[in-house]
């Protein structure tokens, strides 16, 4: 994703193409980077790599790179990109601080390396007004930390205000070059970038998708329902309301030896079928065991209830559920659980040591 | 003055005809809070529970002399919302709204900061002074007037562990929530300053989360500028790296943000940390 936004905004990027056939191959006019492109867990990830100098290895690399395996998986399209005559290697970046509740421009000139590795006092560190913007000062300050050329750092301030704009207008979280290549011809290249976007945006950017790769099927099903829902290793699955209690009961079923199957956080409701539908989400991580823990206020305790009536009946479910039921509504809450056999506590603690003992811890 | 709000504080709720914002500007009414306006572009000349008057803009309720705010409008329309209260001299803007993309709120802080203005959230509770004011979502139910201030990153989390310090036999002097996102008007060092300043507090209480490292700040700064007793819970012990844990600024990124760390960070400032949000008013003692 990140190239091709770099390009929409005039940023430096080498020339590329994609190949899924031989025919594609255009016709040789200077050396070039053969990549394979391959899924990985959703995500365009490059592969085997073959250098190509001439027409003739070229044409011989993306025949033996398509249709070749990378763990497992068959490489269907190749990237054939401009090699760059690398000079020298930068890093730069501009992200969210969260501190500061500003971007915060990062740029060194020891870049090709994780920025986690390079020393402080190598890095040009500079929190930028969200109200002012990029303004050229800031670009003039850190080509003189860098030490860049004059020809260079002009490249370089044009690319600063090109990531600024990206990070503002796409809404982002961070934008990173790294590396910026110098190439011997003197030229500022973007060979490797990331953006990454902000999710509460997406109503300005309706035509993104930004799935997220590292989401589990289930993840994704649960998000789509409109849940909070984080997948866990262990066997008890949990339902508790607003995302601090949810994991703070997490936290609680852990110091006691329980180990959660999963986060769902109810968030703020009255109505039945959305206790029915969590339920039903959780069923499907398959627990040995139901946690729910309910702290009531805008969420009624008695529609809880009834909601956990209803799933139990609905989808027949026989693993235990064990419930806290506190607040608003509380005492006719518990009284519907009671009634229908289920068993409920007014405090968190004897609902995590219960549910725990269920499962088979201590 | 108590914290943030007190008895002369004059809310306008903006977006007092939503789903939320007429449920909880009935529950504030209730608790004693004086709404003196609703804004509701379009709305205007309409009222709200046959006692609270409707404008379509924040300025046509001048007359009224507002001071503070809770904005409880779709996300796409926060940021003008708040622009528009700061715009008027409001100096207290109370966001509600969940998913506010984080740009927008990065201009609402910095604007406010200029302006002179409090921003609280968005994405969480309010700020409630029992028997005093209560802006937000807070249950009614769960205070009781007393010495302890509350700051917390979460919502029902926060509920209960007020009703357990209520439950104990004693009660709250401030409680705010700060929000959940990842950009939000205050700090922990900014709550703790107004904590310590506020004479009707005696002790104090954070409720952390992992994301960020704002408490690992705040357990520095309590070492050399907070007089008073601090008690701290944190939550997110369990959560693993990379995941968002329901709010958006719950995620531990690159190492940091996560819930060792602060702890840490607070015992070695003397700050008790509560295992469970129960054992909070027993640290308290």
């Amino acid at each position: 994703m990140g190239k091709s936004i770099f390009k929409q905004y005039g940023l430096p990027v080498p020339e590329s193409y994609l190949v899924e056939k031989e025919s594609d191959v255009k016709s040789f006019t200077r050396p070039v980077v053969v990549k394979s492109q391959i899924l990985l867990g959703g995500r365009g990830k490059s592969g085997g790599i073959k250098f190509a100098k001439s027409e003739k290895e070229l044409t011989q690399g993306v025949k033996e790179l398509l249709g070749s395996k990378i763990r497992g998986l068959t490489v269907t399209k190749v990237l054939v990109e401009e090699m760059l005559n690398i000079g020298k290697e930068y890093y730069v970046s501009i992200a969210l601080n969260r501190t500061d509740r500003a971007p915060v421009l990062i740029a060194t000139s020891a870049g090709g390396v994780e920025i986690e590795s390079v020393p402080e006092d190598k890095i040009f560190k500079r929190t930028i007004d969200p109200l002012l913007g990029y303004s050229d000062f800031i670009g003039r300050e850190a080509t003189q930390f860098m030490g860049l050329s004059p020809e260079i750092g002009k490249q370089f301030r044009g690319i600063l205000k090109g990531l600024y704009e990206i990070f503002v207008k796409e809404d982002c979280e961070l934008v990173e070059i790294n590396p910026l290549v110098e190439t011997k011809e003197g030229r500022l290249m973007a060979a490797d970038s990331k953006v990454i976007m902000d999710s509460d945006s997406m109503f300005r950017h309706p035509d993104i998708d930004i799935t997220d790769p590292e989401k589990t099927p289930l993840e994704l099903e649960a998000q789509g329902r409109g849940y909070s829902f984080v997948e866990l290793q262990g066997d008890i699955g949990v339902i508790a309301n607003g995302a601090g209690l949810t994991m703070a009961t997490l936290d609680g079923l852990t110091l006691h030896n329980g180990k959660p199957r999963n986060f769902l956080d109810l968030g703020g409701t009255d109505s039945v079928d959305i206790v029915v539908n969590a339920f039903e989400m959780v069923m499907k991580a398959d627990p040995k065991a139901i946690l729910v823990n309910i702290f009531g206020g805008v969420t009624k305790c008695d529609t809880v209830a009834n909601g956990i009536v209803a799933a139990k009946e609905r989808l027949s479910i026989q693993k235990p559920i064990v419930v806290r039921l506190s607040g608003v509504h509380e005492d006719e809450g518990r009284r519907i659980l009671s009634d229908n056999g289920i068993e409920s506590y007014p405090g968190m603690m004897q609902a995590i040591e219960s549910v725990v003992k269920k499962v088979g811890g201590n | 003055m108590s914290v943030i709000v007190d008895k002369d504080t004059r809310v306008i709720v903006q977006g007092i005809t939503g789903h939320q914002g007429s449920f909880h500007a009935g529950e504030m009414l209730k608790f004693g809070t004086n709404i003196v306006a609703g804004v509701s572009p379009g709305k205007g000349g309409q009222k709200f529970q046959d006692k609270v008057p409707i404008y379509n803009s924040i300025r046509e309720t001048l007359h009224l002399e507002p001071n503070a705010t809770m904005i409880s409008v779709p996300a796409p329309l926060v940021k003008d919302a708040a622009f528009e209260a700061m715009d008027a001299g409001l100096k207290v803007v109370y966001i509600l709204t969940e998913h506010v993309p984080f740009h927008d709120s990065m201009l609402i802080v910095h604007h406010a900061r200029r302006k002179g203005a409090t921003v609280i959230g968005p994405n969480g509770p309010g700020v409630t002074v029992p028997g005093v004011c209560k802006m937000g979502i807070m249950p009614n139910q769960i205070f009781r007037d007393g010495d302890v201030a509350v700051a917390s990153r979460s919502g029902t989390l926060t509920y209960e562990i007020v009703e357990a310090i209520t439950n104990s036999g004693m009660g709250e002097s401030a409680v705010i929530g700060l929000g959940g996102d990842p950009v939000v008007g205050l700090t922990f060092i900014d709550v703790l300053d107004m904590f310590e300043a506020d004479e009707k507090t005696k002790k104090i209480v954070l409720v952390g989360e992992i994301g960020g490292n704002n408490e690992e700040i705040a357990a520095e700064y309590i070492k050399h500028n907070i007089s008073k007793p601090v008690v701290a819970y944190i939550t997110g012990r369990s959560a693993p790296p990379g995941k968002r844990m329901g709010h958006a600024g719950a995620i531990i990124e690159r190492g940091v943000g996560t819930a060792d760390s602060k702890i840490k960070a607070f015992n070695a400032a003397g700050v008790k940390v509560a295992d469970y949000p129960q054992d909070v008013p027993k640290l308290l003692r």
